[in-house]
């Protein structure tokens, strides 16, 4: 008999009985500029920096004052196209070791935990988020949902070969529970939050 | 294959001889603790997902064999090569033999206590394969030569200034300088270059969805998905026991994962993998070692509900004061000890006794595991298979002599009292464990019989 039959039948005369599934709690629904705030709140208690824009031209300004000295910016955003390089995808990864700044289209935010949702065709090759010394990410307003489970209900059906929630800078703890920013992946990770309103109500 | 058993008692008076450490150890993860209850105080329906979670995980033991062949189905169709291993061993030669293939004897490796509970890095060492361990703390503990004390802060027994030795030993920083950032940047230089350059890369597995075929690695370095997206080839191993039935479901672990373990809101990366990428090779070693039969043992198949955030261990006031390595086993705490005797009851005889029984573990558990009932009827079954240390038999076996035969018990608390009020160096001694980090009680004058006798009668 193969392990795998071996392992089937144990766990077939050892499991208990059928237990149902329970019913899964909903998040509390909450205005937009109510999940942005608190979206916002957390993202930055955990290391990482919001900003209200109208456009990708603050975006581009904001990240040219952030990282004055950076020489390989990459993007996928079309509207950065003066700002950024836009690889194809095809590269081998290992290309993007030098990576400074990266700037990616992610799906939505999670206002609990200030995570992004982010799939493998918005992130030009999986390793780019990971690999690069600094990484923004850019979401609609109106793309923040209240919890993990508004968010679940956002994705389950989706189709992905990967996806990720990035919630902040790479990190750790590890030494003596000192926290240190930028543990192998990005150092700095900043949110833009694309909000019409957002010149008049004065964030910047 | 049983080795002689080792005794937390001894392992932890070893830890207990450096007083200052272990008040700094037990404040350090008590500050953990802490920062769990803040977390958890914010989200007002905290309880609901524990008990959901729980619920989800009751689902998954009754179902557990349709789950996974339904995850294989899946995993296969998405292009992953799946493996069982029947135990640590064949695990060992799943790997081994996937490096060997690709001809490869060097290799990263997230974190993963599966493959710490399996030995997989002195079984590989041992055939001549390089392991490097990318996640800081894990570093950490294999430049020092030792297992990880802790499942989530695996070198929380570490001073900054002993870690700061062993870099400038193995790394080359400079001599003296023990600055946590600066020690990290080393650490971060030192382990992209082995990024860079290893072909195989091995992640845990923190979930893993029957109905899709995927797997969600949760790390805050971001140390497994720089291994697996620059690796030609990615192996994720997990114990049949990681299984949740759909996707949605994360909503409610990923909620309660950090949370319980760190205080955080979530992990900085809950990486989905579902797909190998274009040209990569995934594999998926799905592995029992002891498992089926822990699911077969009523009182103890909940054990396997845990997901390893380790707040029983950061609760736990035996663990924070014996440290990690008094445990000798690769998931240390309250919850390693109700994992440890099913898998070699003699060798772990020892684990459910260290404890308090004080049920702090089960409070805080955010998938309801019952542990320190556990912890209890794991003793019962280890004294009545005849596991119990020597000492603990017989005192016990007195014990019940003396409360069996009251003319004894009297004499008993008589000669009691009367050594500590004459004769104290005969208790208050190193032969006493009671009186080690303690003093013996003052005993009163008489027992509450006599007392009684003398006040009520008549």
């Amino acid at each position: 008999m193969s392990s795998r039959e071996k392992i089937l039948s144990a766990i077939r005369s050892s499991q208990p009985a059928f237990r149902e599934l329970p019913a899964l709690p909903t998040g509390q629904p909450a205005a937009p500029q109510e999940l942005a705030e608190r979206f916002s709140k957390v993202l930055e208690a955990i290391g990482g920096a919001v900003y209200f824009v109208p456009g990708f031209d603050a975006v581009a300004k904001i990240l040219k004052e952030l990282h004055p000295g950076a020489k390989r910016i990459v993007s996928d955003c079309p509207e950065l196209a003066a700002l950024a390089e836009r690889p194809s995808g095809e590269e081998d990864p290992h290309s993007f070791e030098d990576i400074d700044v990266t700037v990616l289209r992610a799906q939505f935010g999670v206002a609990e935990n200030g995570a992004c949702w982010i799939t493998e065709e918005r992130m030009i090759e999986r390793a780019v988020p990971f690999i690069c010394q600094h990484l923004a990410l850019v979401i609609d307003k109106k793309d923040i949902v209240p919890s993990m489970h508004e968010a679940y209900d956002r994705i389950a059906g989706e189709v992905y070969g990967f996806g990720t929630f990035i919630a902040g800078p790479s990190k750790t703890a590890d030494i003596e529970q000192s926290l240190v920013l930028g543990a192998h992946g990005p150092r700095s990770m900043v949110a833009f939050v694309l909000d019409m309103d957002a010149q008049d109500a004065g964030f910047y | 294959m049983h080795e002689k058993t080792k005794d937390h008692a001894a392992l932890a008076d070893q830890f207990n001889k450096d007083e200052p450490r272990v008040d700094w150890h037990d404040e350090t993860l008590w500050w953990v603790r802490q920062k769990r209850d803040k977390a958890a105080h914010q989200v007002p329906d905290w309880e609901v997902l524990r008990n959901t979670a729980s619920g989800i995980k009751d689902n998954v033991l009754s179902n557990l064999g349709a789950y996974l062949e339904k995850f294989e189905e899946q995993a296969r169709n998405n292009g992953v090569t799946v493996h069982w291993a029947a135990d640590a061993t064949e695990h060992n030669q799943i790997i081994h033999s996937l490096l060997q293939r690709h001809g490869v004897d060097k290799m990263v490796k997230s974190k993963s206590m599966l493959t710490e509970e399996c030995h997989l890095n002195e079984y590989l060492k041992e055939q001549g394969i390089e392991v490097i361990d990318t996640d800081l703390g894990e570093r950490v503990v294999q430049l020092a030569g030792e297992p990880p004390s802790h499942i989530v802060l695996p070198c929380i027994h570490k001073k900054k200034e002993e870690i700061g030795e062993i870099f400038h030993e193995h790394l080359g920083t400079p001599a003296g300088n023990a600055d946590p950032q600066f020690l990290t940047h080393a650490a971060r230089l030192h382990l992209r270059e082995k990024f860079l350059t290893r072909r195989v890369a091995l992640t845990g597995v923190n979930f893993a969805i029957a109905q899709t075929g995927e797997f969600v690695v949760c790390t805050n370095e971001g140390n497994a998905d720089m291994g697996a997206h620059l690796a030609d080839v990615h192996i994720a191993c997990m114990g049949i026991e990681k299984i949740i039935p759909e996707r949605k479901h994360l909503g409610v672990f990923l909620r309660l994962l950090t949370r319980s373990a760190t205080g955080q809101p979530i992990t900085t990366y809950s990486s989905h993998f579902r797909k190998p990428r274009a040209g990569q090779e995934m594999h998926i070693v799905i592995v029992d070692n002891g498992r089926s039969i822990q699911l077969g043992r009523k009182d103890f198949r909940n054990s396997l509900k845990c997901i390893r955030c380790a707040a029983c261990m950061n609760t736990c006031p035996v663990y924070r004061r014996s440290g990690g390595h008094s445990y000798h086993t690769a998931v240390a705490g309250p919850i390693g000890s109700i994992l440890a005797p099913n898998l070699d009851m003699k060798k772990y005889a020892d684990l459910p006794f260290a404890s308090t029984l004080c049920g702090s573990c089960s409070n805080v558990c955010p998938v309801k595991i019952d542990i320190h009932e556990q912890l209890y009827k794991w003793r019962q079954v280890i004294v009545q298979e005849g596991n119990a240390p020597v000492a603990k038999t017989a005192a016990m076996q007195a014990m019940d002599f003396v409360l069996s035969h009251p003319s004894v018990y009297r004499t008993a608390g008589k000669t009691g009292r009367w050594f500590l009020h004459n004769a104290p160096f005969t208790v208050n001694n190193g032969l006493n464990a009671w009186y080690k980090q303690r003093d013996m009680p003052a005993a009163p004058q008489k027992s509450f019989g006599e007392w009684y006798k003398k006040n009520r009668k008549g």
